[in-house]
């Protein structure tokens, strides 16, 4: 291992991100093949001494990255003793034939589960936002420096999220994430960026009732998914719906989300006795008592809904028993918020055609914007029939927001860049434009779609303008006189309004 | 005059003909503008233009509607007319939906596709109901006297006349009578047919009934209808509470049949040999992605066997499963035999691995596991409906204990794997190679949870956190049913089944879980070896 000083030119260096440590790899390398446009992930050494793991789990098709004849890892520490600042080189991605200082690419981390139950959900996130890194490159990276993502598995272990956040922040030196599927982790999280001041943009529907100066919200708020949904079945065209059952999954998402909308359709003049709320934990398979609770109570003579915030694994067996049961969506139809494209991939959905599900992208949508997307996407990750869907839109809104922001403060210092994030304007991929707000939330149009026989979502109604996202609901009690607004001088995510006060709810 | 007569009869004969062959083109030509008033946009137009066409009552309107509602139907921009478009190379190709005539290509940028709504699925229904009530087809007039019984419609009385009048099967007559007293219901004929209707209803019973009544029964003013509308009412809803009792056990022996095949296969590795395998529920979930993999090839290779795609997958997932138990007893579980919080770990930690390595390999997304058509659908049972997937899955399960239970009881296999573990020093110097006997004793359980992982592929995500799902569930009714004993396993799956669909309705899932969870431990507590305990020296030892 001397050829490092002495062979002319040096000998290729290539750093690997294996979970918390950077290993450096040097040796003979004849040839090294990134994994498919993921700069900085892994590099798989044939027959080194030492086997790497990468640290995301390598996929077949990916496999055959060949080239690396020989090689050995060493710690980083070790190397950064005997050789200085070399140590610090990095050489990512295809280009690994030149050093590249280490300071002239930009970290972005990414804080996805890639194991464990909501990998299923997740994995996808990482890959749109190595898929964006990629593109943003090609155009030349932000100001002049390319763009390097640094990907850390948080396991689906809630604390793990803010360990992990923690190493990306202080020790990767990322200048923002990308991260977070459920509320809890996001929970977990904010203590972390806010001690760390960092940004974190977070790209799934949610619960709202949050306003935090670090975090950028762009998916749905209630108010951009669940009432536009009850809205419509209100209306004529939705089938005059009169009578309610809100089922979801027992935590805080569905929990928060069915106080809204219950407060929401009291205030439509809906009785009480017409409204039936029912609770399920986590990946509940067996739903027979709770289709036929349903259908029960349909059976009053008032058209009944559904509105569903069943999450993850549970909606599948829910969507089969529905089916089986013969619940169509004619006679008693079931609107959902947590399933997308990527869900119904797994069910088929002849019996299910005419259910519906809300939000702010369907990949069924007919734009230029969203052809382009879909075709880029599908042919950076390898596969013609992969789905889209909402999160990763949302994934896109703040990647692109975030560009943007750098760009027009010309740093990525967080503090300017999160004021520079607040009125920034960028194209969705339903043909508009996405604005964020002084809320930290965004604008985004709300679209109901039925399901297909092909598994497919078809927009059925759409709201006619942009929602801008409302954090604080007005129909919760506690938090109707709070607004948020995180522009100087105000600078507050919890201004009470009738106390004049900045202060959390109720003071 | 004879002549005379015949060849007015020919002249009618002919003229007859000629009216019968103008009859269709005459009504394709009236059908054009009423088709093309499908493209008008707006749901609420839409519904109506859907109206106009059934209107018409013309049988060429009925496949119409049908392209409509399955989303075949395009509105031409440049004239607003409406075709029938399917998939061709460049585009589009499009007929003319009224009389089938081709009516050239369109690129996908003319043409708009007609989106339908729930509202508008619904008016279909409606509409195809009225106007194949007198189809040929016994299977369309079923379908269409219950869409009319559902719908109800006043204005359809007349025809539901005429229909009853004809109709031959006296299962549609029935229902076409309801579908009649539905209508009357909603129409303002006087009170007395009024309340007949109502008894004609009230004697079917059932859900749909009590939705039809309790509409009636809240929309009339006072009076004998509303009053006749209340009595049956109440007397359904008696019924009904009877009938949910029943669904009530239904539901728990399905669902008491699903921790049985969960669990047997557990029954045997911890039950019978004492090993705490965390990496139960992975085999479940490994006999659950073979299956996906048949139905893989099955679909590329050969589409006809799909029915038969559980069959095949049945042994392939025993195999698999077994083959890996083996290699875990092997590798792993032997070194550990005595030291169950060792065994615990290990077999954890195996599971993780088999976990992420079904993930890495097929991704953290589910698969698509197909029903077979005879596991689709239900059936009802006076007012239970039972759907085909739970029967077989119940079924399945008593087939799998049966066979375990002979395996153990009539085999020379099974009669090793008692000796084994009731008194191992013994078995051994009877000349039993008491290794071999525990790893295929465990490939036995490993296996047999792989074929409950086929089972339970039907009714749950094939992802690869299936398992984990079961593991908990697996252990409870092993524990509570008594370890070592088969029978225990069979009746605590069934118990704990049943016990959790009757506490479902009213407490709820969550707490109806957490309910039985305190039961088993306070069971525990007073009969710590479970419902039946193994008796004798085995125990102590």
């Amino acid at each position: 291992m001397t050829s490092f000083n002495q062979s002319s030119p040096p000998a290729p260096v290539v750093v690997i991100h294996i979970r918390q440590s950077t290993y450096m790899l040097h040796g003979t390398i004849h040839r090294t093949v990134p994994l498919t446009n993921e700069p900085g992930i892994a590099f798989q050494i044939a027959r080194s001494r030492l086997a790497i793991v990468a640290s995301q789990p390598l996929r077949p098709a990916e496999t055959p990255w060949k080239g690396v004849e020989q090689g050995e890892l060493r710690p980083m520490s070790y190397i950064s003793r005997t050789f200085g600042a070399i140590a610090t080189a990095a050489m990512i991605g295809a280009g690994a034939t030149s050093a590249i200082a280490a300071e002239e690419t930009i970290k972005v981390g990414v804080l996805h589960s890639l194991s464990g139950t909501m990998a299923i959900s997740e994995t996808t996130l990482k890959d749109t936002v190595l898929f964006l890194i990629d593109e943003q490159n090609k155009k030349g990276g932000v100001l002049g420096k390319k763009l390097e993502a640094v990907v850390v598995d948080p396991a689906s272990n809630w604390p793990l999220f803010a360990e992990k956040a923690r190493e990306l922040i202080s020790q990767n030196g990322v200048s923002v994430v990308f991260g977070c599927w459920t509320s809890v982790s996001r929970k977990s999280v904010l203590p972390v960026f806010k001690e760390l001041n960092s940004i974190l943009f977070y790209p799934v529907q949610y619960e709202g009732e949050e306003s935090e100066r670090n975090v950028f919200y762009t998916g749905a708020a209630p108010n951009q998914q669940a009432i536009p949904a009850v809205d419509y079945l209100m209306s004529e065209d939705g089938g005059s719906v009169k009578r309610w059952v809100l089922e979801g999954t027992d935590y805080v998402y569905p929990r928060t989300t069915n106080k809204i909308l219950e407060a929401y359709l009291l205030s439509k003049g809906v009785a009480a006795e017409d409204i039936m709320v029912n609770y399920t934990p986590f990946g509940f398979s067996d739903w027979q008592t709770e289709v036929s609770a349903i259908k029960k109570f349909g059976s009053a003579g008032k058209k009944t809904a559904v509105v569903s915030t069943v999450n993850g694994d549970a909606n599948v067996p829910f969507y089969k028993e529905l089916g089986n049961q013969g619940v169509k969506a004619t006679d008693i139809p079931v609107v959902a918020f947590s399933v997308g494209e990527e869900e119904l991939a797994g069910i088929d959905t002849k019996p299910l055609v005419g259910h519906l599900a809300a939000w702010n992208y369907f990949q069924s949508i007919d734009t230029p914007e969203n052809a382009e997307f879909i075709k880029k996407w599908r042919a950076f990750i390898g596969n013609d029939k992969r789905t889209t869907n909402d999160p990763m839109e949302a994934t896109v809104i703040g990647f692109n927001a975030w560009v943007k922001a750098v760009e027009k403060a010309g740093t990525i210092a967080p503090d300017s860049v999160i004021d520079a994030l607040i009125g920034v304007s960028v194209p969705n991929l339903t043909g508009g434009f996405s604005t964020i707000m002084p809320n930290h939330h965004i604008t985004k149009p709300v679209y109901i779609g039925e399901i297909q026989d092909d598994g497919q979502l078809d927009v059925v109604w759409q709201t006619p303008g942009l929602v801008v996202g409302d954090e604080w609901s007005d129909y919760l009690p506690d938090s109707k006189d709070l607004i948020s607004d995180w522009r100087a001088p105000m600078s507050c995510g919890n201004f009470n309004v009738a106390t004049g006060k900045c202060g959390g709810k109720g003071s | 005059m004879v002549d005379m007569i015949s060849r007015f009869k020919t002249l009618l004969a002919t003229l007859a003909l000629v009216v019968l062959a103008a009859i269709p083109a005459a009504h394709a030509d009236d059908l054009k503008p009423l088709v093309d008033g499908l493209g008008k946009s707006g749901y609420a137009a839409l519904r109506q233009a859907v109206g106009a066409l059934a209107a018409t009552g013309d049988p060429a309107v009925a496949p119409i509607l049908q392209s409509l509602s399955t989303g075949d139907l395009y509105v031409r921009k440049s004239d607003r007319a409406v075709f029938a478009a399917t998939k061709a190379e460049d585009g589009f190709k499009l007929t003319d939906p009224a009389t089938g005539t081709d009516a050239g290509t369109a690129t996908s940028g003319e043409i708009d596709k007609i989106k339908v709504n729930n509202a508008v699925r619904e008016a279909v229904t409606t509409a195809l109901g009225s106007l194949t009530l007198m189809s040929p087809d016994i299977a369309k007039r079923r379908l269409a006297a219950a869409d009319m019984f559902r719908n109800g419609d006043p204005a359809q009385i007349s025809l539901l006349d005429q229909a009853i009048a004809k109709e031959s099967d006296a299962g549609i007559a029935a229902t076409l009578q309801l579908a009649r007293a539905a209508a009357v219901l909603k129409s303002d004929q006087p009170d007395a047919d009024k309340i007949a209707a109502i008894h004609v209803l009230q004697t079917k019973g059932g859900r749909d009934v009590l939705g039809q009544l309790t509409a009636i029964e809240a929309s009339s003013a006072d009076g004998a209808v509303k009053t006749a509308a209340a009595d049956a009412l109440t007397s359904i809803r008696g019924t009904l509470k009877l009938w949910d009792g029943a669904q009530n056990i239904l539901y728990g022996v399905s669902l008491g049949s699903v921790l049985l095949l969960a669990a047997i296969g557990l029954a045997i590795t911890f039950g019978v040999m004492g090993v705490i395998n965390m990496a139960h529920g992975e085999m479940v979930m490994l006999g659950a992605y073979t299956t996906f993999v048949v139905q893989e090839l099955i679909r590329n290779n050969a589409p006809w066997l799909f029915d038969w795609s559980l069959a095949i997958a049945l042994p392939l997932a025993f195999l698999v499963a077994g083959l890996v138990g083996v290699l875990i007893e092997r590798m792993v579980i032997r070194y550990l035999y005595g030291r169950p919080l060792e065994t615990l770990l290990a077999t954890w930690g195996v599971s993780l691995i088999l976990q992420q390595a079904i993930r890495t390999w097929f991704g953290p997304n589910n698969r698509e596991v197909g029903n077979p058509s005879w596991m689709s659908g239900a059936f009802e049972l006076g007012n239970l409906t039972i759907t085909y997937n739970r029967m077989w899955i119940v079924v399945f399960s008593l087939v799998v204990f049966a066979a375990l239970m002979l395996v153990l009881k009539r085999t020379s296999f099974g009669l090793q794997t008692r000796a084994v573990t009731q008194n191992r020093p013994m078995a051994s110097s009877m000349g039993i190679r008491t290794p071999w006997v525990d790893a295929l004793t465990f490939g036995l359980g490993s296996g047999i949870a792989g074929i409950a992982g086929v089972a339970l592929s039907q009714i749950d995500n094939v992802s690869p956190n299936l398992g984990q799902g079961y593991i908990i569930d697996s252990f409870m009714v092993v524990v509570f049913g008594g370890v070592g004993n088969l029978w225990g396993t069979l009746v605590g799956a069934f118990t704990l089944g049943i016990a959790n669909k009757f506490l479902e309705p009213y407490a709820g899932a969550v707490l109806g879980k957490i309910l039985v969870l305190v039961f088993i431990i306070l069971f525990i507590q007073k009969r710590p070896r479970g419902l039946f305990a193994l008796k004798g020296r085995a125990v102590e030892a």
